[in-house]
């Protein structure tokens, strides 16, 4: 009788736990997968199958070393190599792909204390110091299945270079929502990147601040700018962005004021690097950029106690 | 200033024993009374060893202004007073009764004489009664306000704990105590509402109080979601009338005094028959317990018997004072029902076990959850740096422990635990620092002289 467990409160919690939010976040990752599939073929697979192997590997292999407790099952590294994987060109190099879950893993997420302590997100820098390694490679696009390239053709262009540069054909709208065009396998399908979006929603993995204010950003700001704005919501990284990676927890702030601010600064920072900057594309770089804004954005929107009196 | 909605957690229900109606327990053999039951002085015992006693016959009288008398709620004999641990850890004095059986009620019992304020504020001192909801704060000392600073008298009959439906069953069985209690409030404080606070799962509550409650002036049932912690008392004041109790005010700075329902029907009842607060109906729930059960049983009955008389599927690897979300574990079965337990509630090894922490991944659940708005994650990284000036900022001492971050944890931090620490850290803190000013100021005052 001696033998009975005395705790503090609370003796009952809820049900979700790290494990059950990142597998959550994986399962609205499915229908980008199945789009990345349908439209650059089995490679795509193989390219993400890679990407999330190595970087649970990475994330064990570091743990073991440094003996620290192994998180491998709570997913968040699954989810940060299938985050990459969606944002390569499905005809990435195999050995540059490990690169990158490498360095995902373990430079900007283990080195900086791993799960929570990393002040970047780890898909998105890993996916910048490639875009600056292999700049080959992480920009030339593999035509899509149903898009308007010849039949013969081994390269296409995005969108955005499309707008850009203002030469080549623009795929239509509807090819535009449903990913039959030129650009990172996992970013081109927004059905599908709206489908797992909604998803997260619906079991409140994340909140509609950030997304709706990133995305809100862009077409207000490309129409007041007069860039075409469908198209300029719809190419690109948006919608990966502003779903699955804007909506980092550790990356970005936890009030949603904090959030709004957060969206609204990644889409002012697209917008800029679209329209005036060298690349034609922005979103990792004004999410990155947000992130290091991250603190400051948290101090400027700390909640108000309930009660509180000011000294 | 704030507006809006406070936050909180959707927390299972649970309420099986809603339709049990409270069952006596035989009568023990032996019941162990304990002198702190109360927020403040520990009652000081009257009985010596030897001595008997009867229902309703004072074992203990208040030990102070902030405390509250004790009576049996047995007749037998006084068999010794123990030191005992109690649940909070601190040392305690218990009274020990052997029982005779009979139930014989004192010839002492007898209804006081209330016919104004003051008098009825005394009776409720003589009634014994405390918080009854959980706190076990002497309502004496509540009631103990000018009448005039009064304009909301709220009745809490919120029951937002899962499992508990202790005061559901006040509501229902003891309707008339409830109301008459509020009808004694409305004469000697006419306040301009009485408003009872039931949340909207209690449907049945919500009638019969809006029935019964019809013929008193000012009267009102205020059925509110059924979100937790919608009894805690700021929540409940804001909930009911939209006030806002500031840091470091109590409920009457901003008019209001906040009673819990069965509270106010042991107060009706004691004026009504002289029996003072002797027994206690408890909620016995629970995966370890075979046929969850409301128990009407005396203040000072061991868990062991409570249990026993329900029945137990397997052997309770923990069991709670209370509601899993603010209720407290009992060290062992040997524990006494006390004044302000309104469940006990017994679990099996898999709902005992403690959940194992994992790093924060700063969701910002703790956050979004926290009806007072607090920071629980940057209250804990606070509070590890050793960080009294951030804690201060934070506002930790506005946390009312209601666990609503822990509960919605995904990586299972301990985080309303740690409140608790950082709480006691920041008092130890403006303690020192008041102490150093002070000698500081002794210094300087020293010099001047010299």
């Amino acid at each position: 009788m001696n033998n009975m467990i005395v705790s503090v409160n609370p003796h009952i919690y809820a049900k979700d736990t790290t494990q059950t939010i990142m597998r959550d976040v994986l399962i609205a990752l499915f229908p980008a997968v199945i789009a990345s599939i349908v439209f650059f073929g089995v490679k795509a697979l193989l390219v993400e199958v890679v990407c999330v192997a190595t970087a649970m590997l990475c994330e064990w292999a570091f743990e073991k070393i440094t003996k620290k407790p192994c998180t491998v099952m709570d997913l968040s590294a699954a989810v940060t190599g299938l985050i990459l994987a969606l944002n390569l060109p499905v005809d990435i190099p195999i050995w540059q792909a490990m690169f990158g879950s490498f360095v995902a893993i373990i430079v900007i997420k283990q080195f900086f204390g791993g799960i929570g302590q990393n002040f970047a997100n780890p898909a998105i820098t890993a996916r910048v110091i490639m875009l600056v390694a292999f700049s080959g490679a992480m920009t030339t696009w593999a035509p899509a299945a149903f898009s308007n390239a010849p039949a013969d053709a081994v390269t296409a262009a995005t969108p955005l270079a499309i707008i850009a540069s203002g030469e080549g054909e623009l795929p239509t709208l509807a090819q535009m929502f449903l990913g039959a065009r030129g650009g990172s396998m996992g970013e081109t399908s927004c059905l599908a990147l709206l489908l797992g979006g909604i998803y997260l929603i619906y079991r409140r993995v994340i909140s509609w601040h950030t997304p709706v204010a990133f995305i809100g950003t862009v077409l207000v700001c490309t129409a007041l700018l007069g860039q075409q704005p469908l198209y300029q919501v719809m190419a690109g990284g948006l919608f990966l962005g502003a779903f699955f990676m804007a909506t980092d927890y550790t990356t970005s702030p936890p009030t949603p004021a904090g959030k709004l601010i957060f969206g609204v600064g990644c889409g002012l920072i697209t917008v800029l690097i679209r329209v005036w900057g060298n690349f034609p594309e922005g979103v990792s770089f004004s999410i990155l950029l947000m992130n290091i804004l991250n603190p400051y954005i948290c101090d400027w929107t700390k909640t108000k106690p309930f009660g509180g009196v000011q000294a | 200033m704030f507006s809006g909605k406070l936050h909180g957690i959707h927390a299972p229900h649970r309420k099986n024993t809603v339709d049990r109606v409270p069952v006596r327990l035989p009568v023990p053999p032996v019941i162990t009374v304990p002198m702190s039951m109360n927020i403040g002085a520990p009652a000081k015992p009257v009985v010596k060893p030897g001595d008997e006693v009867k229902v309703g016959q004072m074992i203990a009288e208040a030990g102070g202004f902030m405390s509250a008398p004790i009576y049996s709620g047995v007749s037998g004999k006084v068999k010794r007073l123990d030191e005992i641990v109690s649940s909070n850890g601190r040392f305690d004095t218990v009274v020990v009764i052997e029982t005779d059986g009979q139930q014989a009620v004192w010839e002492g019992v007898k209804p006081p004489v209330v016919t104004d304020k003051d008098s009825f504020v005394e009776a409720v001192r003589q009634c014994g009664c405390v918080g009854l909801g959980g706190a076990g704060f002497p309502t004496s000392v509540k009631l103990n306000v000018d009448p005039n600073r009064v304009h909301a008298i709220i009745i809490n009959g919120a029951e937002c704990e899962p499992y508990i439906t202790s005061d559901t069953r006040t509501m229902i069985d003891n309707a008339d105590d409830v109301i008459y209690g509020a009808q004694l409030l409305q004469k000697y404080y006419t306040a301009e509402r009485i408003v009872i606070g039931i949340e909207d799962n209690k449907p049945q509550c919500v009638k019969i109080m809006e029935e019964a409650g019809k013929g008193v002036p000012g009267f009102e049932v205020a059925a509110l979601p059924a979100l937790y912690p919608q009894g805690g008392e700021k929540v409940l004041i804001y909930n009911t009338t939209g006030e806002i109790v500031p840091e470091g005010k109590l409920p009457i700075d901003v008019g209001a005094i906040v009673i819990n329902c069965t509270t106010l029907a042991v107060i009706a009842k004691y004026i009504r028959t002289g029996m003072p607060l002797v027994e206690k109906v408890v909620t016995v729930d629970g995966s370890a317990v075979a046929n969850p059960q409301n128990v009407i049983v005396p203040v000072g009955t061991p868990i062991q018997d409570v249990l026993n008389f329900v029945g137990l599927k397997c052997e309770p690897k923990k069991v709670l004072y209370g509601g899993p979300m603010m209720g407290t574990s009992v060290p062992s079965l040997e524990a006494p029902v006390m004044k302000n337990t309104n469940a006990v509630l017994a679990f099996d090894a898999k709902d005992a076990e403690d959940p194992v922490p994992s790093a924060c991944i700063r969701c910002g659940r703790c956050v979004a959850h926290c009806p007072f708005n607090l920071m629980p994650a940057a209250i804990e990284s606070a509070y590890n740096n050793k960080e009294p000036e951030t804690l201060k900022a934070l506002k930790v001492n506005l946390c009312m422990e209601c666990g609503c971050c822990s509960f919605s944890c995904p990586a299972r931090r301990p985080l309303v635990q740690v409140n608790k620490l950082a709480k006691a850290m920041l008092n130890q803190y403006n303690a020192e620092q008041k102490a150093a000013a002070e000698k500081k100021a002794a210094k300087e005052k020293e010099k001047e002289a010299v």
